[in-house]
């Protein structure tokens, strides 16, 4: 059934009885072509690309919680391609151009909304850094705008300008960043799957990896063994564990980051603004409240729970950026586990088991890469070989010496 | 008017007279009044809109999970929206307007939603406004963020102070109702250091609410005796107005306390919240229990409320919800609420009881037994309730009870789910261990006995018992009530989202139907009062719905913070200029006196450049390069890093932490090191000079001082455990100045005691302690970083100012200048010296053009890293100079380089300018870049591609050294 | 969440940095064919949902290097040793 306002008032007169599950809840099947583990935002889009772009029938996606129950549906739901590196940037611009077609592709209504994203800098070299990065988007075609402190005024006049410790200089500017509704963005993979045939399986948790002759033959799940040709792991957080079942060791750490929504507003802030002398960046949701965050805790963990002390660092940025926020109510704190890679960049790559693919290392700049992550690591799957937009996000890249580190942190994961 | 002033009982003081403001009108309530009574008090119980449909709401609560009586309170800075009436204590002169209407309460145009609210279901919004593409941000999105959220924030700054506050107890007691007062008093009683915090106005939970007898007294002297004796104990710290908003690992918790909410203003030197971290060696919740509504229709219409607020706003605020009341509800506290509503006058027209066979009784009030209310009639105000057998009875207002929610939030706050118990119809808090218990009706306990001993128990688990008083019990009998099926109207599930009973099938229907899609798809328990009123009847109804148990839907994860906090309570006194500290070198006095501007570096102020009258930076850092460069200069370069490093083995330490070698260095002499990170990427850089046989001392870029500190720290105890060396950060106790140009020996060697300053006795690179002004201990170091004739000289900090001042006399007659950092950027450009730009984190040595200097003769951090193909491929980007062809046109760091006839691609990207100054000497504009296989391109014409200042001018790569190649001046 | 220090006594979270699992050891050769070793030690972690052993730096205390011992997926903290000694226990072992 497609989504329309049609459907919507055709709906309401049946007293909404009528409208179809918008996935089916198949029993596993004893054998796919195609297991991607991991029911979240780049399993799901890998699976729907699988599909759609690749014609591949015969795929399941095993999710262990809920659909959606990983970082897909507890992030801060940011969109930006203002990456500066040549490994990165044609990436995160593909998956922008993916966002921007997506509603209408898999249709379901994620709310695209490219609000604007703007990094405040507060001292020279910030902006000569911004400056770098914006000339960097701008040479590869990607929008970028360097405003100087009475353009960012203009847009913002209510952050502080007079009394700050670290005065606003100016700021990046990039007009087709935004925000996506991130459980949408879950729900409509989902549903775009599971109409071309893929099998979502929730509840069914991956306990073992079986390989046989070098090769991928199956899974070990709670729901028993699954055959399989290829199998994908699209884990976020947890990849460790996961490569762990084949005896791999990856290069990244897990950590926890917070993010927080405030009380519902009136429009407040209208796009996405980051602080450049702390950790916060905020947007305002289109249900009213503010969403924000700022840096992980910085110890190794699997919690999906925070304490303290960053949240009084994040918010007291925050403050520092827009005094008024000082009387706004902080609502709700949560935490998802970030696979830190020792670059700051992901891995989407075969692995030395013939038929095995990795995506993982994301840190905690997932969410926008979504509609990328899945349609190269589905291009990977699919031909064995990994797109050229991917060409650099290899496993094999720190043995190499070439690291992709935008932030220039090294092998300090909790840096990036 | 319906709801109305009692003419007597009550916790007010009615011969108090507080005016107060909703939307313009003016009102009168009295001291004890929240806002919510108040308004009730005075016949107003129209308080708010709903978010989605701008239903007419009143209160449903009389405390801190109230969904709907939701206000802006207090004006310009102090704005505060969102506020809920039932916990604003009232004080004269209090403004506050209802939320999310237009153009007013009364007649709110946002109601029309209502009639399309067919098509409006949960989730609607995902299948729709797709069409076209455009529309979405144009259209669409702008109307849907202009109707949703709730209050408006103020955006002027918050003129009030906060405060933050750490608390170390034996036991924390959460919550002081019978159970908490309990607890508090067997652990205080024990001689434990107790701390009692409780989010309401006054201390006492239920006690002030209800009619209850304990001990042989009301339930209010018995709490009043209580509070008593703890107050009289030195180790029990009483919290009222603090809320515990979150329990975190270690067992800290965190608390806001209301220090001033309760006043127009905040009093002088008080601040209006303080944040509170407290560490309990062990903790008990006794925050008892919600109750729930039921759902049925029109069971948000103004008028209905929980039967539990019903008997608060009569018994504790003498104020009455109407003249006539019908109770509902499926379990034997009804009977209660309709004994206590009589007992202040209030007519009760029936019960009814949604259990065929109950047996309980209130004397001479109409039950009607296995009924049930299906709907409430009436718009803004109650009229009447229709019975699902038809019945109709008229009413003016509406108390029901679909039962108890134990408030066990905190108790999931680490990660633990409750259990649900079929026979209390609750979910119980999880076990948590003895560091945190749960007493009372928060763990299931329903009868005031079971509470008071309960509370008493769980306080001296440690200690010794205590007696428990005698009470008197209310009868406890509870059959399931979630939804009454035969509705008409909208049955309420999150009041304030507007998810309605509903809502809640259709989502199971359409494939959400776990706990938390359901909640993410109908934004139930997604409102400001984050489900506490309306999530366990949400799981109820998904369960029946999709034939699971409750414990097999479970709840959605309970999470910080228990009630909405205020930003500012978080940030504390961090504000404005106090968000970080300041550091200020101990030449800033000097730097002031000479008219520096500062800059911040970090946390640091450093003077930036120097302006003589009517200068702007630019002619001024010039006029300082020429004045240096010319005869001779002075500047504080106290803020890098300076780590004293000494010992047997400081020489081999320093040869583990740099690519080169120290432990050769000579006595007297400074040597330029690089510092690499374990993956071969350059770290920091800095001279250190060896002062005796095993002491060093070291410095470091500013911006890396206490990284590099921690990686020593790091290197030494977790690497190099044997190596026998101390180390210190002295970079707070020595001043530093640079003293540079042709003049600087001549300006020295007048201060210096017996030394004639030679080329012999102070060589280049030399590292000298000596004695100034007659007796001031100092370091000399013949070091240049503007590449002219210069020296360092370090002075204890307390001298630094005033050393400086005597350098600036002694080189007056040269006509000696201060000069700062732009300056300094600009004799660094002009001499090729990397800084910050250069040492991004992602250079190598080889990069930086210091290959050399990597030693392949011993062990240090980053040596095999530094070796992987990546790191030596000659094609990296390396440093050189670039100037422009054209003399007049300016280059800009950030500018990327293309060859010359290139069109701008990332494939065709060469690399960027680092670093760039307006160099005076040269009289153009001069930079450093990052080049690709830059060294061996030097003299190649290149575009300086700034198309994000739509800027472009071509350039010439070249040496990185602009200016003085043969280092002549260095020498001189 | 609280760090017994060895030195400091139980001190809470935010006077600590932390820096990873201290399971790694630095290879003590420099010779060519140890460049494996080497990348694992720099990159490869073990990355435990369970008990770790981490590097905790007293940044806002004593400034000392702590190991400490832990539980990734619940917080608890079992204790700390300084670095200095987690590393001659190492060595001994070795």
């Amino acid at each position: 059934m497609r989504y329309n306002v049609f459907s919507l008032i055709k709906n309401s007169f049946s007293g909404h009885k009528n409208w179809e599950p918008a996935w089916r809840d198949p029993v596993p099947q004893k054998e796919y072509d195609i297991i991607i583990v991991g029911g979240g935002g780049h399993g799901l889009a890998t699976a729907y690309y699988l599909a759609k772009e690749h014609g591949l029938k015969n795929i399941a996606v095993l999710e262990k919680g809920w659909l959606g129950s990983g970082n897909i549906g507890r992030n801060t739901t940011i969109i930006r391609s203002n990456y500066m590196l040549p490994g990165n940037n044609p990436f995160y611009e593909w998956s922008m151009k993916l966002w921007e077609n997506l509603e209408q592709d898999f249709n379901f209504n994620a709310m695209v909304s490219q609000r604007g994203v703007l990094n405040l800098c507060h001292t020279d070299a910030q902006r000569d850094a911004f400056a770098r990065r914006g000339n960097a988007m701008r040479i590869a075609g990607v929008d970028a705008e360097l405003l100087d402190r009475e353009a960012v005024r203009e847009m913002y006049p209510f952050f502080d300008y007079e009394n700050a410790r670290f005065p606003i200089k100016g700021g990046l500017l990039q007009k087709r960043g935004g925000t996506v509704r991130h459980d949408g963005v879950a729900w409509g993979y989902a549903r775009g799957a599971d109409s071309r045939g893929v099998d979502i399986i929730q509840h069914c948790e991956v306990k073992g990896i079986k390989v046989e002759n070098g090769k991928v033959v199956g899974v070990d799940t709670n729901r028993g063994f699954i055959k399989c040709k290829k199998l994908g792991l699209a884990t976020a957080g947890n990849s460790s564990e996961t490569a762990k079942m084949v005896g791999m060791r990856l290069p990244m750490e897990s950590h926890v980051l917070q993010a927080f929504v405030s009380e519902g507003l009136k429009p407040y802030i209208d796009g996405v603004v980051t602080f450049g002398a702390g950790h916060f960046y905020v947007s305002q949701s289109d249900k009213g409240g503010l969403v924000f965050g700022g840096d992980i805790d910085g110890y190794n963990s699997y919690a999906r729970r925070g304490n303290l002390p960053m949240v009084e660092h994040v918010i007291e940025a925050g403050v520092a950026m827009i005094p008024s926020l000082s009387r706004v109510r902080v609502l709700r704190s949560w935490g998802g586990i970030m696979d830190m890679s020792m670059d700051g960049s992901p891995i989407i790559d075969k692995t030395h088991i013939e038929g095995l693919y990795l995506n993982a290392g994301w840190c905690y700049g997932g969410f926008k890469a979504t509609p990328a992550s899945g349609w190269c690591f589905a291009y990977t799957i699919a031909k064995d070989e990994p797109h050229k937009l991917n060409a650099a996000y290899r496993l094999d890249r720190f043995k190499t010496g070439h690291m992709l580190d935008e932030k220039g942190q090294g092998a300090t994961p909790n840096l990036h | 008017m319906t709801s109305y002033r009692l003419d007597k009982g009550g916790l007010i003081d009615r011969s108090s007279a507080l005016r107060f403001t909703f939307d313009g009108a003016l009102h009168v309530g009295h001291q004890g009044d929240t806002l919510a009574s108040a308004l009730l008090a005075n016949g107003v119980t129209l308080m708010g809109r709903s978010f989605k449909y701008h239903r007419p709401r009143s209160v449903i609560t009389a405390g801190a999970a109230e969904p709907n009586a939701l206000v802006e309170l207090r004006e310009g800075g102090r704005k505060e929206a969102n506020t809920r009436a039932t916990m604003v204590e009232l004080y004269d002169g209090l403004v506050s307007k209802s939320q999310n209407n237009w153009p007013s309460l009364d007649f709110d145009v946002g109601a029309i939603t209502s009639l399309a609210s067919s098509v409006f279901v949960a989730g609607f919004y995902y299948k729709t406004f797709m069409w076209p593409k455009s529309f979405w941000e144009k259209i669409y999105e702008p109307i849907i963020r202009r109707a949703a959220g709730l209050g408006t924030a103020s955006k002027l700054p918050d003129p009030d102070k906060y405060e933050k506050s750490y608390a170390h107890c034996d036991v924390l007691v959460i919550g002081s109702g019978p159970t908490g007062l309990m607890a508090a008093l067997a652990a205080a009683r024990s001689g434990k250091r107790v701390i009692l915090a409780d989010e309401g106005s006054a201390l006492g939970g239920s006690l002030l609410n209800e009619q209850e007898e304990i001990g042989g007294q009301s339930g209010l002297d018995f709490t009043r005796g209580v509070i008593a004796e703890l107050s009289s104990m030195p180790n029990v710290t009483l919290l009222p107005r603090t809320t515990i908003m979150g329990w975190f690992d270690g067992n800290i918790f965190g608390a806001v306390e209301r220090v001033s909410d309760h006043l127009r203003v905040p009093d002088p030197y008080e601040p209006r919240q303080r944040y509170w971290k407290i560490h309990a060696k062990r903790a008990v919740l006794a925050a008892g229990a919600e109750e729930r509504p039921v759902a049925f229709g029109g069971n948000d219409m103004p008028g209905v409320m929980t039967a539990t607020a019903m008997r608060t706003y009569a018994n504790r605020y003498a104020a009455a919800a109407g003249r006539s009341v019908v109770v509902f509800g499926g379990n034997d506290s009804i009977y209660r609420t309709a004994r206590d509503l009589k007992s202040h006058g209030i007519h009760v027209e029936a019960i009814v009881d949604s259990r065929k066979d109950s047996k309980a009784d209130a004397a001479g009030v109409p039950v009607l037994r296995g009924a049930l209310v299906a709907d409430a009639v009436g718009g803004k105000a109650v009229k009447s309730v229709h019975l699902a057998d038809g019945t109709h009875i008229n009413c003016e207002a509406v108390a029901m009870s679909g039962g108890w929610s134990p408030i066990v939030n905190l108790a999931c706050h680490r990660g633990k789910k409750p259990v649900w118990d079929a026979k209390l119809l609750a979910f119980l808090p999880p076990d948590n261990g003895p560091a945190f218990t749960v007493a009372g009706s928060a763990a299931g306990k329903m009868l005031l006995s079971e509470c008071l001993a309960d509370g008493a128990a769980k306080g001296a688990v440690d200690g010794k018992p205590i007696d428990i008083p005698t009470s008197r019990d209310e009868a406890f009998a509870i059959a399931p009530l979630w939804w009454v099926k035969e509705s008409h109207g909208k049955a309420f599930i999150d009041y304030q989202n507007d998810s309605t009973a509903k809502d809640l099938p259709l989502a199971a229907r359409e494939g959400y139907s776990d706990v938390e899609l359901a909640k993410r798809y109908t934004t139930t328990g997604m409102a400001t009062d984050q489900g506490k009123l309306g999530n366990i009847n949400a799981i109820a109804i998904l369960a029946e719905a999709t034939g699971r148990t409750m414990d097999e839907v479970g709840t959605t994860t309970f999470r910080p913070f228990y009630t909405p906090v205020s930003f500012g309570a978080f940030t504390g006194p961090f504000t404005g200029h106090h968000f970080q500290p300041v550091r200020k070198t101990p030449l800033h006095d000097w730097a002031e006196e000479q008219g520096a501007v500062f800059v911040e570096t970090g946390l640091w102020m450093r003077s930036s450049w120097f302006p003589r009258e009517g200068e702007d930076w630019l002619a001024s850092a010039s006029r300082e390069v020429l004045n240096t460069r010319g005869s001779v200069g002075i500047c504080d370069v106290s803020t890098l890093g300076k780590i004293d490093v000494q010992g047997k083995d400081a020489g081999a330490f320093l040869d583990k932490l740099y690519c080169n070698t120290f432990s050769t260095l000579a006595v007297g002499k400074a040597r330029y090191g690089l510092m690499l990170r374990e993956d071969g990427i350059v770290y920091d850089d800095g001279t250190t000079s060896r002062l005796a046989e095993d002491h060093y001392v070291m410095t470091t870029t500013t911006a890396n001082a206490a990284k590099v500190m921690a990686q020593m720290e790091f290197a030494h105890q977790a690497l190099f455990p044997d190596l026998d060396v101390t180390y210190v950060s002295v970079t707070e106790q020595w001043a530093q100045m640079a003293v540079a140009g042709p003049k600087s020996r001549a300006t020295l060697q007048k201060l210096v005691d017996g030394l004639v300053m030679t080329d012999e006795s102070v060589p280049y690179m030399a590292a000298l302690e000596v004695s100034i002004m007659g007796g001031i201990p100092a370091r000399l170091f013949r070091l240049s970083f503007s590449g002219e004739h210069a020296y360092e000289l370090a002075v204890p900090a307390d001298y630094g100012s005033m050393v400086a001042r005597a350098v600036m006399q002694a080189g007056d007659e040269f006509g000696i200048t201060p000069y700062g950092v732009e300056a300094l950027s600009i004799m660094r450009i002009e001499k090729g010296h990397v800084a910050g730009g250069e040492l991004n984190g992602t250079t190598t040595a080889g990069d930086l053009g210091m290959g050399k200097m990597v030693s392949t003769k011993k062990d240090f951090i980053g040596r095999m890293m530094a070796q992987r193909p990546g790191l030596v491929d000659p094609n990296r980007q390396q440093v050189v100079g670039i100037r422009p062809v054209n003399q007049a046109d300016r280059i800009r760091a950030g500018a990327h380089l293309l060859k010359q006839d290139d069109t701008p691609s990332m494939k065709n990207d060469q690399g960027y300018v680092t670093g760039v100054a307006w160099s005076p000497m040269l009289d153009m504009w001069v930079g450093l870049a990052l080049f690709a296989n830059g060294r061996a391109r030097h003299g190649e014409i290149v575009q300086v591609w700034d198309g994000l200042r739509g800027h472009r001018v071509m350039a010439e790569i070249c040496d990185p050294m602009h200016f003085d190649k043969e280092n002549k001046r260095l020498h001189a | 969440m609280l760090i017994p220090c060895p030195h400091c006594g139980t001190r809470p979270v935010e006077e600590f940095t932390f820096l990873g699992d201290a399971a790694p050891t630095r290879p003590t050769t420099n010779d060519p064919s140890s460049m494996e070793a080497w990348y694992e030690y720099v990159y490869l972690r073990n990355n435990p949902r369970g008990a770790i052993e981490e590097y905790a730096h007293h940044s806002g205390g004593c400034r000392s290097w702590l190991v400490v011992s832990r539980n990734t997926e619940t917080h608890e903290v079992f204790g700390a040793v300084t670095a200095r000694d987690f590393s001659k226990a190492k060595d001994a072992k070795a």
